[in-house]
């Protein structure tokens, strides 16, 4: 089996009286799609929030690609390479759709105040490097042709893939789409199972929440299930479908 | 850069140069003073495009923004007068105005990171007052600022022996202070603007805009806010700066009462009028709110000679209600400002198209 690329130890989260994570361990492997599925509430976006550094968790921790990950700032673990798209889309809506992905590359470059006033050579090269790999991605993701627009004047399954060119532009090591299906019809789910499977099949290792189970079940390498904040199983979706816990809980029969 | 060389760019920056050259002589014929307003124009183009930096780009809301103003004016005039006795050259003392009102700006900027929009305006309100008020009450026990006194008799730019406030002749032109000065105001201009324009398309421009727009996907994708959001601060604190200083050599005088909470209120209000974060937007905010209210000032009181023989109401509190009236229209009709960025301009025009289908 390919090594682990990340790994929760006995996560932990609680809001005031309520159990959002308990001892949750889980382990993603270099190279995989990994799912995490479970019902509303079952701490699946809290899960993320803690690993990429939005919450602090209250209890386990994570080790990522070797070393221990520092939750404390998301921008942080951005630089550590983990990207992740949200639930609800977040774009810089006044900008374009190329700018978006190029501020993507921010943490990767290093220009300062200095190189932007006076343009130097160094500066002008790189520039010109983010804006050719912010243009790739946006025909990696398939929407070069809405490069000049607005984010927010994008249409709904538009914003969705310039979000994850976006996360992408940050060259992550993990790529983390929060419910990228939500509100899709089949068949802008269907074409975006085939980018899922092509950025797996670039190298990059994703992470998946999902309520769109066929979408999980037909792209997913291994799949956990949360529910109440507790992990109920992590295994192939060949078994995690037919267990009964799983069943009951949130497949529903 | 390239198209910048084509002809009819080439006969474009001619045209635009040789207005810029000529402009002082066409306004001077309506008398000096109106020179000296337009010097005050170009010094609140500097303000207006420094605060562009903070409120336009980053998005920070920043009501005491003059406190950096008060910060350059008052270094200018403590290291070149006879208050100390100092009469250092303008090339260290612009720096050094700049870069304490940089220190100021980080000093600012630091405490309130976390607060956004309406507390981040509390907050600024509140800094910029103290400025004010350390200025009024800094003469004793030492003597630092002179209180409310202010200082006088501060040093006019000077390079060498080329002093801009004295009259001297060019090419058989005689050219009085507020002339000269212009054109190095107008220098001036020329490269913060060059500089606003390369700051905002440039990485950092870029993350400025990403925390404005959204801080917490800025954050997701690897920009340090904090960072980025004191270099804004920074940066815009040092154009104050700038201008500060110039303003204190161009008067020869400063008080604390030159940078009241109003003075903040108008910068803001020509950075919001203009188009926040469009920088030809923000020079046309400050052009015309400079200007219009002196125009306001001549023509207020002939106007109610005119329509009702004498007059009724003074003149002052008429002008500044149709300055607010005429406030009140823009933010109305055109919310995004006077002369918005492209996008956002098309944006309204895709609503507008939308509606009429």
């Amino acid at each position: 089996m390919s090594e682990v690329l990340l790994e929760a130890r006995s996560v932990a989260k609680h809001f005031g009286g309520v159990k959002a994570l308990q001892d949750v361990s889980l382990s993603i492997r270099q190279g995989e799609v990994y799912g995490l599925i479970g019902p509303n509430g079952a701490g699946k976006t809290t899960f993320f929030n803690c690993m990429t550094g939005l919450y602090v968790p209250d209890g386990g921790g994570f080790t990522f690609a070797g070393a221990p990950l520092q939750a404390d700032a998301p921008q942080r673990a951005a630089e550590r390479g983990i990207a992740r798209t949200f639930q609800n889309i977040r774009l810089f809506g006044n900008m374009t759709a190329l700018e978006n992905v190029m501020v993507g590359r921010h943490v990767r470059t290093k220009a300062s105040v200095f190189g932007a006033i006076f343009r130097d050579p160094k500066t002008r090269a790189e520039e010109a490097a983010i804006r050719q790999r912010a243009l790739d991605l946006l025909h990696y993701v398939d929407i070069a042709d809405r490069a000049d627009d607005l984010a927010k004047n994008l249409s709904y399954g538009d914003q969705r893939r310039l979000e994850i060119a976006r996360a992408l532009a940050t060259e992550p090591k993990l790529l983390c789409l929060d419910e990228p299906a939500a509100g899709m019809n089949a068949t802008e789910t269907e074409e975006l199972r085939v980018l899922i499977e092509g950025i797996r099949k670039d190298g990059t290792t994703v992470l998946l929440i999902e309520h769109d189970v066929k979408l999980v079940m037909g792209l997913c390498d291994r799949v956990a299930v949360l529910e109440y904040g507790a992990l109920l199983i992590e295994d192939v979706p060949a078994i995690v479908q037919k267990d009964q816990r799983v069943i009951e809980a949130y497949l529903g029969a | 850069m390239k198209n910048l060389l084509s002809p009819r760019s080439t006969l474009g920056i001619v045209l635009i140069a040789a207005a810029l050259i000529a402009l002082p002589f066409v306004v001077g014929m309506a008398g000096q003073a109106w020179v000296r307003i337009l010097n005050f124009a170009i010094l609140y183009i500097f303000l207006a495009l420094g605060l562009n930096i903070v409120v336009g780009f980053a998005g920070l809301l920043d009501l005491g923004y003059i406190a950096f103003y008060a910060v350059g004016a008052y270094t200018w005039a403590l290291l070149a007068s006879p208050h100390f006795g100092l009469h250092w050259p303008i090339w260290a003392i612009l720096p050094v105005g700049a870069l304490l009102a940089c220190f100021f700006g980080v000093l600012l900027g630091s405490p309130t990171l976390k607060l956004r929009g309406d507390y981040l305006a509390i907050v600024t309100l509140g800094f910029g007052e103290i400025v004010r008020i350390f200025m009024n009450n800094l003469n004793a026990p030492i003597n630092i600022t002179n209180g409310p006194q202010g200082i006088t008799l501060i040093d006019p730019v000077k390079f060498g022996d080329f002093s801009f406030a004295t009259r001297s002749e060019f090419f058989g032109v005689t050219l009085t202070g507020p002339y000269k000065y212009y054109y190095l105001l107008v220098a001036l201009a020329i490269l913060i603007v060059i500089v606003n324009l390369r700051l905002q398309d440039s990485r950092i421009g870029r993350a400025w805009q990403a925390i404005r727009e959204d801080e917490i996907a800025a954050k997701a994708v690897g920009i340090n806010t904090r960072n980025v959001k004191l270099l804004a601060f920074a940066m815009g604190a040092s154009f104050g700066g700038i201008a500060g200083g110039i303003f204190a050599a161009m008067q020869g005088f400063v008080s604390p009462e030159s940078f009241s909470l109003i003075e903040s209120i108008m910068v803001l209000a020509m950075v919001v009028l203009g188009g926040m974060g469009h920088i030809p937007g923000v020079i046309l905010g400050a052009i015309l709110l400079t200007f219009l209210p002196e125009m306001a000032r001549y023509a207020v009181t002939p106007a109610q000679v005119a329509l009702f023989g004498k007059v009724l109401i003074d003149p002052e509190s008429l002008r500044m209600l149709l300055f607010g009236l005429a406030l009140v229209l823009v933010m109305r009709f055109k919310p995004s400002g006077l002369w918005p960025s492209p996008e956002r301009s098309r944006e309204l025009a895709e609503k507008t198209a939308g509606v009429a289908k």
